[in-house]
């Protein structure tokens, strides 16, 4: 039975409302604290956002000009609240790099982003997590001793050389994948985007040569930061099963005469699955960040890459822009991961 | 077990549906080249400044004057068709070409050309300086640059300039003809069309522009009505590869024809691969060092000479520069008209130590030298910080990105600036107004366009010398006035000039008529044919 929690003389608010009053007041709490952090960053960065646009061999004059346009000459605290102003309005600005509303490059990076994330999550799910599971299974095995070391490159090996050294092996010697970008020049513009995922827009439209060559393109980079998301996914899944597997219960279920893969799977497994999804979530979160160095190499134009040159370039609106996503997608992400803390553990409901 | 097969099979499968699904070459009617791309913020030919979109912008534009691709030494008429010059030379009128259009079908005026060199001054972006320093504001523009009939303009110039001067600044980007009917039909709150034209076009040149993905992907597309004929490519493809070792493997691959941004190892690399050819294209772009005339030591000739004498020019030029750039020690690039090719300096550390000790610096001092992250800057800054302490110069290095350096050396900040520089428009004037002109040394009058200004540096001679070259009417005498201020700014002044950079392009051998001239935005597409 539900009950109710007395605010103040002969006021009661609901249970529920009281929990998403306070999911929100955190939400709106993060945005601002996010918001102003990197506000503050970019405008004491020692960079000038001025020369950003008007390049070091301006005249005074039209600094000046500019200078004040951006109402830089006003204490930061009145730009940071103007900024705010602005973004509660639904706009965040223009870019000073790309010339167009930040929202529309939020658009055409995130997706690029979002399918290379996900393929790559999805690949240390499926892969990551039966390697952990056959090396806590066969913990001193030689199996375990190779998952280890999968693991350990994975998680060492600096991503730049991995993406080099599988560019010159995948693509260029062996001739299996497509090169870097996220299309061949034959196919650019020709499918209208709808979601920005390529490989969905591809086949929403009918357009086969195009999926296929999105997925010819998409395959390496996805591997590539797939092997950090799946080292790390197997190598904590392999230490939570070997926890599980020293309980008491496991033992219990052996006795009973349980087959063995439902000890493992049915019992053990499903007692690992909370802590599971909140490493996958964290996996998943910060790859969708945007890996730099993998967009790079790759020549993918995602959020990562954006960030980052909006950054260099103290592009302040469009740094703003990115962080609120990468923010957005963190809650988004811890939110959903408490939803299926609830599915998958009776408990915690 | 039947698991394991099951799922060897999917693998299996998984790779049969990528393997081999990249094109083999690019289409026979598109030109594709990959180069960082990164620097592009507009295309509006009144803001551009940055080096990509200078090339992209003079293959979508006709220009008033130009410099063809079939004849980089001689400037001649783009939209003008010809030209007078009054006697005091202070007004000039041009004829329009008769037929010109647009890519809109518009016809070219001269009214669209009086209104595009109006529309710089009045936006008064970066670039504007090239031709407010002719005396033009946004008051006076319109009395001053004007259509006196459907095919002539007139512009008249207040300040004292060489005819020949004001010419060749209309070669530079700003003077690019824009469609004023496309243009003002995009209009907002009276800004003269600047938001739409900084993502589109309004030119008449041999391209239009098709697509603008930042950081992705430029496509150009050929203007078949070109008053030069149609353009050899249907379409010209940038495509952002940021990584050098990158464009080298699809290069070598026959997904791109044309790397812009190898390194030298990587063209050293590719030498054996007999399907691409490396050619070499000298630019204006020079590298520098000047040292802050505010500093105590600095400020003496004698150790800024001490230092022309320690830097090992050729060492550098022949090992990590190696094609990349060669020594060039004046401010005026070698090729072109009114350049000074001396060499004069080679490291001599003897006479650099004489120096240093008339200097009363026998023992040395210590100094920093600011310069940029990017290569080749951090290797340059080593070599001379080897060379310099040969002297007993003991140097250290600091490496920033252009935004954070840049301030640094329009406040004075600094002790030694090791950067690069490169004109704004075809004339000698160009440099010398920014390194041996300094119109007002103080701290307070900012004057930080000029290089001599950013390192406190003023000279009554070489800023006699600059304003007269600027305005003399003779080219001959001209010329030798620049010849002059160039041999005097290599004994005298703040600034020790050290290489002129040689751009390596590597492409497939079926790709010929690729130009590339010396100045940033002389670069063309239309002769390109793919054999």
């Amino acid at each position: 039975m539900a009950s109710a929690e007395a605010v103040g003389p002969g006021l009661v608010l609901p249970p529920k409302l009281v929990k998403v009053t306070g999911v929100i007041a955190s939400l709106i709490l993060t945005f601002i604290g996010l918001t102003a952090i990197t506000f503050t960053i970019g405008r004491v960065m020692p960079a000038d956002p001025v020369l950003a646009i008007v390049g070091d061999r301006a005249s005074q004059e039209v600094y000046d000009q500019v200078f004040f346009q951006l109402g830089l000459d006003q204490p930061i605290y009145v730009q940071y609240f103007k900024y705010l102003g602005q973004l509660l309005q639904g706009d965040l600005g223009t870019s000073i790099m790309t010339a167009q509303p930040v929202a529309e490059d939020i658009l055409r990076f995130f997706p690029a982003t979002l399918e290379l994330a996900t393929v790559a999550t999805l690949l240390g799910v499926f892969v990551g997590i039966p390697m952990g599971v056959l090396a806590a299974v066969n913990q001193g095995r030689w199996i375990d001793h190779v998952v280890r070391i999968i693991g350990l490159i994975g998680y060492s090996a600096p991503i730049f050389w991995l993406g080099m050294i599988a560019i010159l092996i995948f693509y260029f010697k062996l001739d299996w994948v497509a090169g870097p970008g996220r299309l061949d020049v034959f196919y650019d513009s020709i499918v209208d985007p709808v979601s920005g995922i390529l490989i969905l827009d591809a086949a929403l439209a009918g357009e086969w040569d195009i999926f296929h060559n999105a997925i010819a393109h998409l395959i390496l980079p996805a591997s590539i930061l797939g092997t950090f998301a799946l080292a790390y996914i197997a190598r904590m899944t392999r230490s939570f099963m070997l926890d599980q597997l020293s309980q008491e219960y496991i033992l219990t279920a052996r006795v009973k005469g349980i087959p063995e893969w439902r000890v493992i799977w049915g019992h053990a497994f499903r007692n690992v699955l909370v802590q599971l999804i909140t490493i996958i979530g964290l996996t998943y979160a910060s790859l969708l960040e945007g890996s730099v160095l993998t967009e790079t190499i790759f020549s993918w134009p995602g959020i990562g890459l954006y960030i980052t040159n909006s950054l260099f370039n103290n592009d302040m609106n469009a740094v703003l822009g990115g962080t609120i996503v990468v923010g957005v997608c963190f809650v988004g992400i811890n939110m959903l991961s408490d939803l299926l803390y609830k599915l998958v553990d009776p408990r915690v409901r | 077990m039947k698991r394991i097969k099951i799922m060897l099979l999917g693998f299996a499968a998984a790779l049969m549906l990528v393997t081999g699904a990249s094109q083999a070459a690019t289409p026979k009617n598109t030109f594709v080249l990959a180069k960082d791309i990164a620097d592009i913020i507009t295309m509006d030919p009144a803001e551009v400044f940055e080096l990509t979109t200078g090339e992209i912008i003079a293959n979508i534009y006709d220009r008033i004057m130009m410099f063809e691709p079939e004849d980089l030494q001689s400037l001649v008429g783009g939209v003008a068709e010809s030209w007078e010059v009054s006697k005091d030379g202070k007004t000039i009128t041009f004829k329009v070409r008769s037929g010109l259009k647009f890519h809109s079908g518009n016809p070219v005026r001269a009214e669209d050309v009086a209104w595009s060199l109006q529309r710089v001054v009045k936006l008064n972006k970066t670039p504007a300086f090239i031709v407010t320093q002719f005396g033009w504001s946004a008051d006076n523009v319109d009395s001053l640059v004007k259509a006196t009939d459907d095919s002539h303009v007139q512009i008249t110039i207040t300040e004292e300039f060489s005819p020949g001067l004001v010419l060749n600044a209309l070669s530079a980007g700003i003077a690019s003809v824009v469609d004023k009917e496309l243009v003002m039909s995009h209009e907002k709150d009276g800004d003269l069309g600047y938001e739409w034209l900084k993502s589109n076009s309004a030119g008449s040149g041999a391209f239009s522009l098709k697509t603008w993905k930042a950081n992705e992907i430029v496509t150009l597309q050929a203007n078949a009505g070109y008053r030069h004929g149609k353009p050899g490519m249907e379409r010209i493809i940038f495509r952002h590869v940021a990584e050098p070792s990158s464009q080298r493997l699809l290069l070598e691959k026959g997904d791109i024809d044309m790397a812009r941004n190898l390194t030298p190892d990587q063209v050293k690399g590719i030498s054996g691969n007999s399907d691409i050819a490396v050619d070499g294209h000298p630019k204006g772009t020079i590298v520098y060092m000047a040292a802050n005339a505010g500093h105590p030591i600095l400020g003496k000739q004698e150790v800024v000479q001490a230092m022309r004498h320690l830097v090992d020019y050729d060492s550098m030029a022949n090992s990590f520069l190696a094609g990349q750039f060669v020594v060039h020690q004046a401010f005026w690039p070698a090729g072109l008209w009114g350049a000074l090719e001396t060499i004069p300096y080679k490291q001599d550390i003897a006479k650099a130590k004489s120096l240093m000790a008339s200097a009363g610096h026998a023992d040395g001092f210590e100094l920093t030298i600011h310069t940029l992250t990017n290569s080749p800057f951090p290797e340059i800054a080593q070599s001379v910080q080897a060379n310099l302490a040969k002297g007993g110069i003991k140097a250290n290095i600091v490496t920033l990105e252009g935004k954070t350096l840049w301030p640094k050396y329009r406040a004075r900040e600094h002790d030694i600036i090791l950067a690069r520089w490169s004109p704004d428009y075809v004339d000698p004037h160009s440099n010398a107004d920014a390194f041996a002109n300094n119109p007002d040394n103080r701290f307070e009058a900012k004057k930080t366009g000029h290089l001599t200004w950013r390192n406190a540096w003023s000279d009554d001679a070489s800023n006699k010398l600059a304003i007269m070259a600027r305005n003399e009417l003779d080219l001959d005498k001209r010329k030798q006035q620049y010849l002059e201020l160039q041999a005097m700014l290599q004994k005298k002044g703040p600034f020790v000039i050290m290489f002129q950079q040689n751009e390596q392009v590597a492409r497939r051998k079926n790709i010929k008529g690729f130009v590339s001239g010396s100045n940033f935005d002389l670069v063309f597409y239309r002769n390109v044919t793919k054999q």
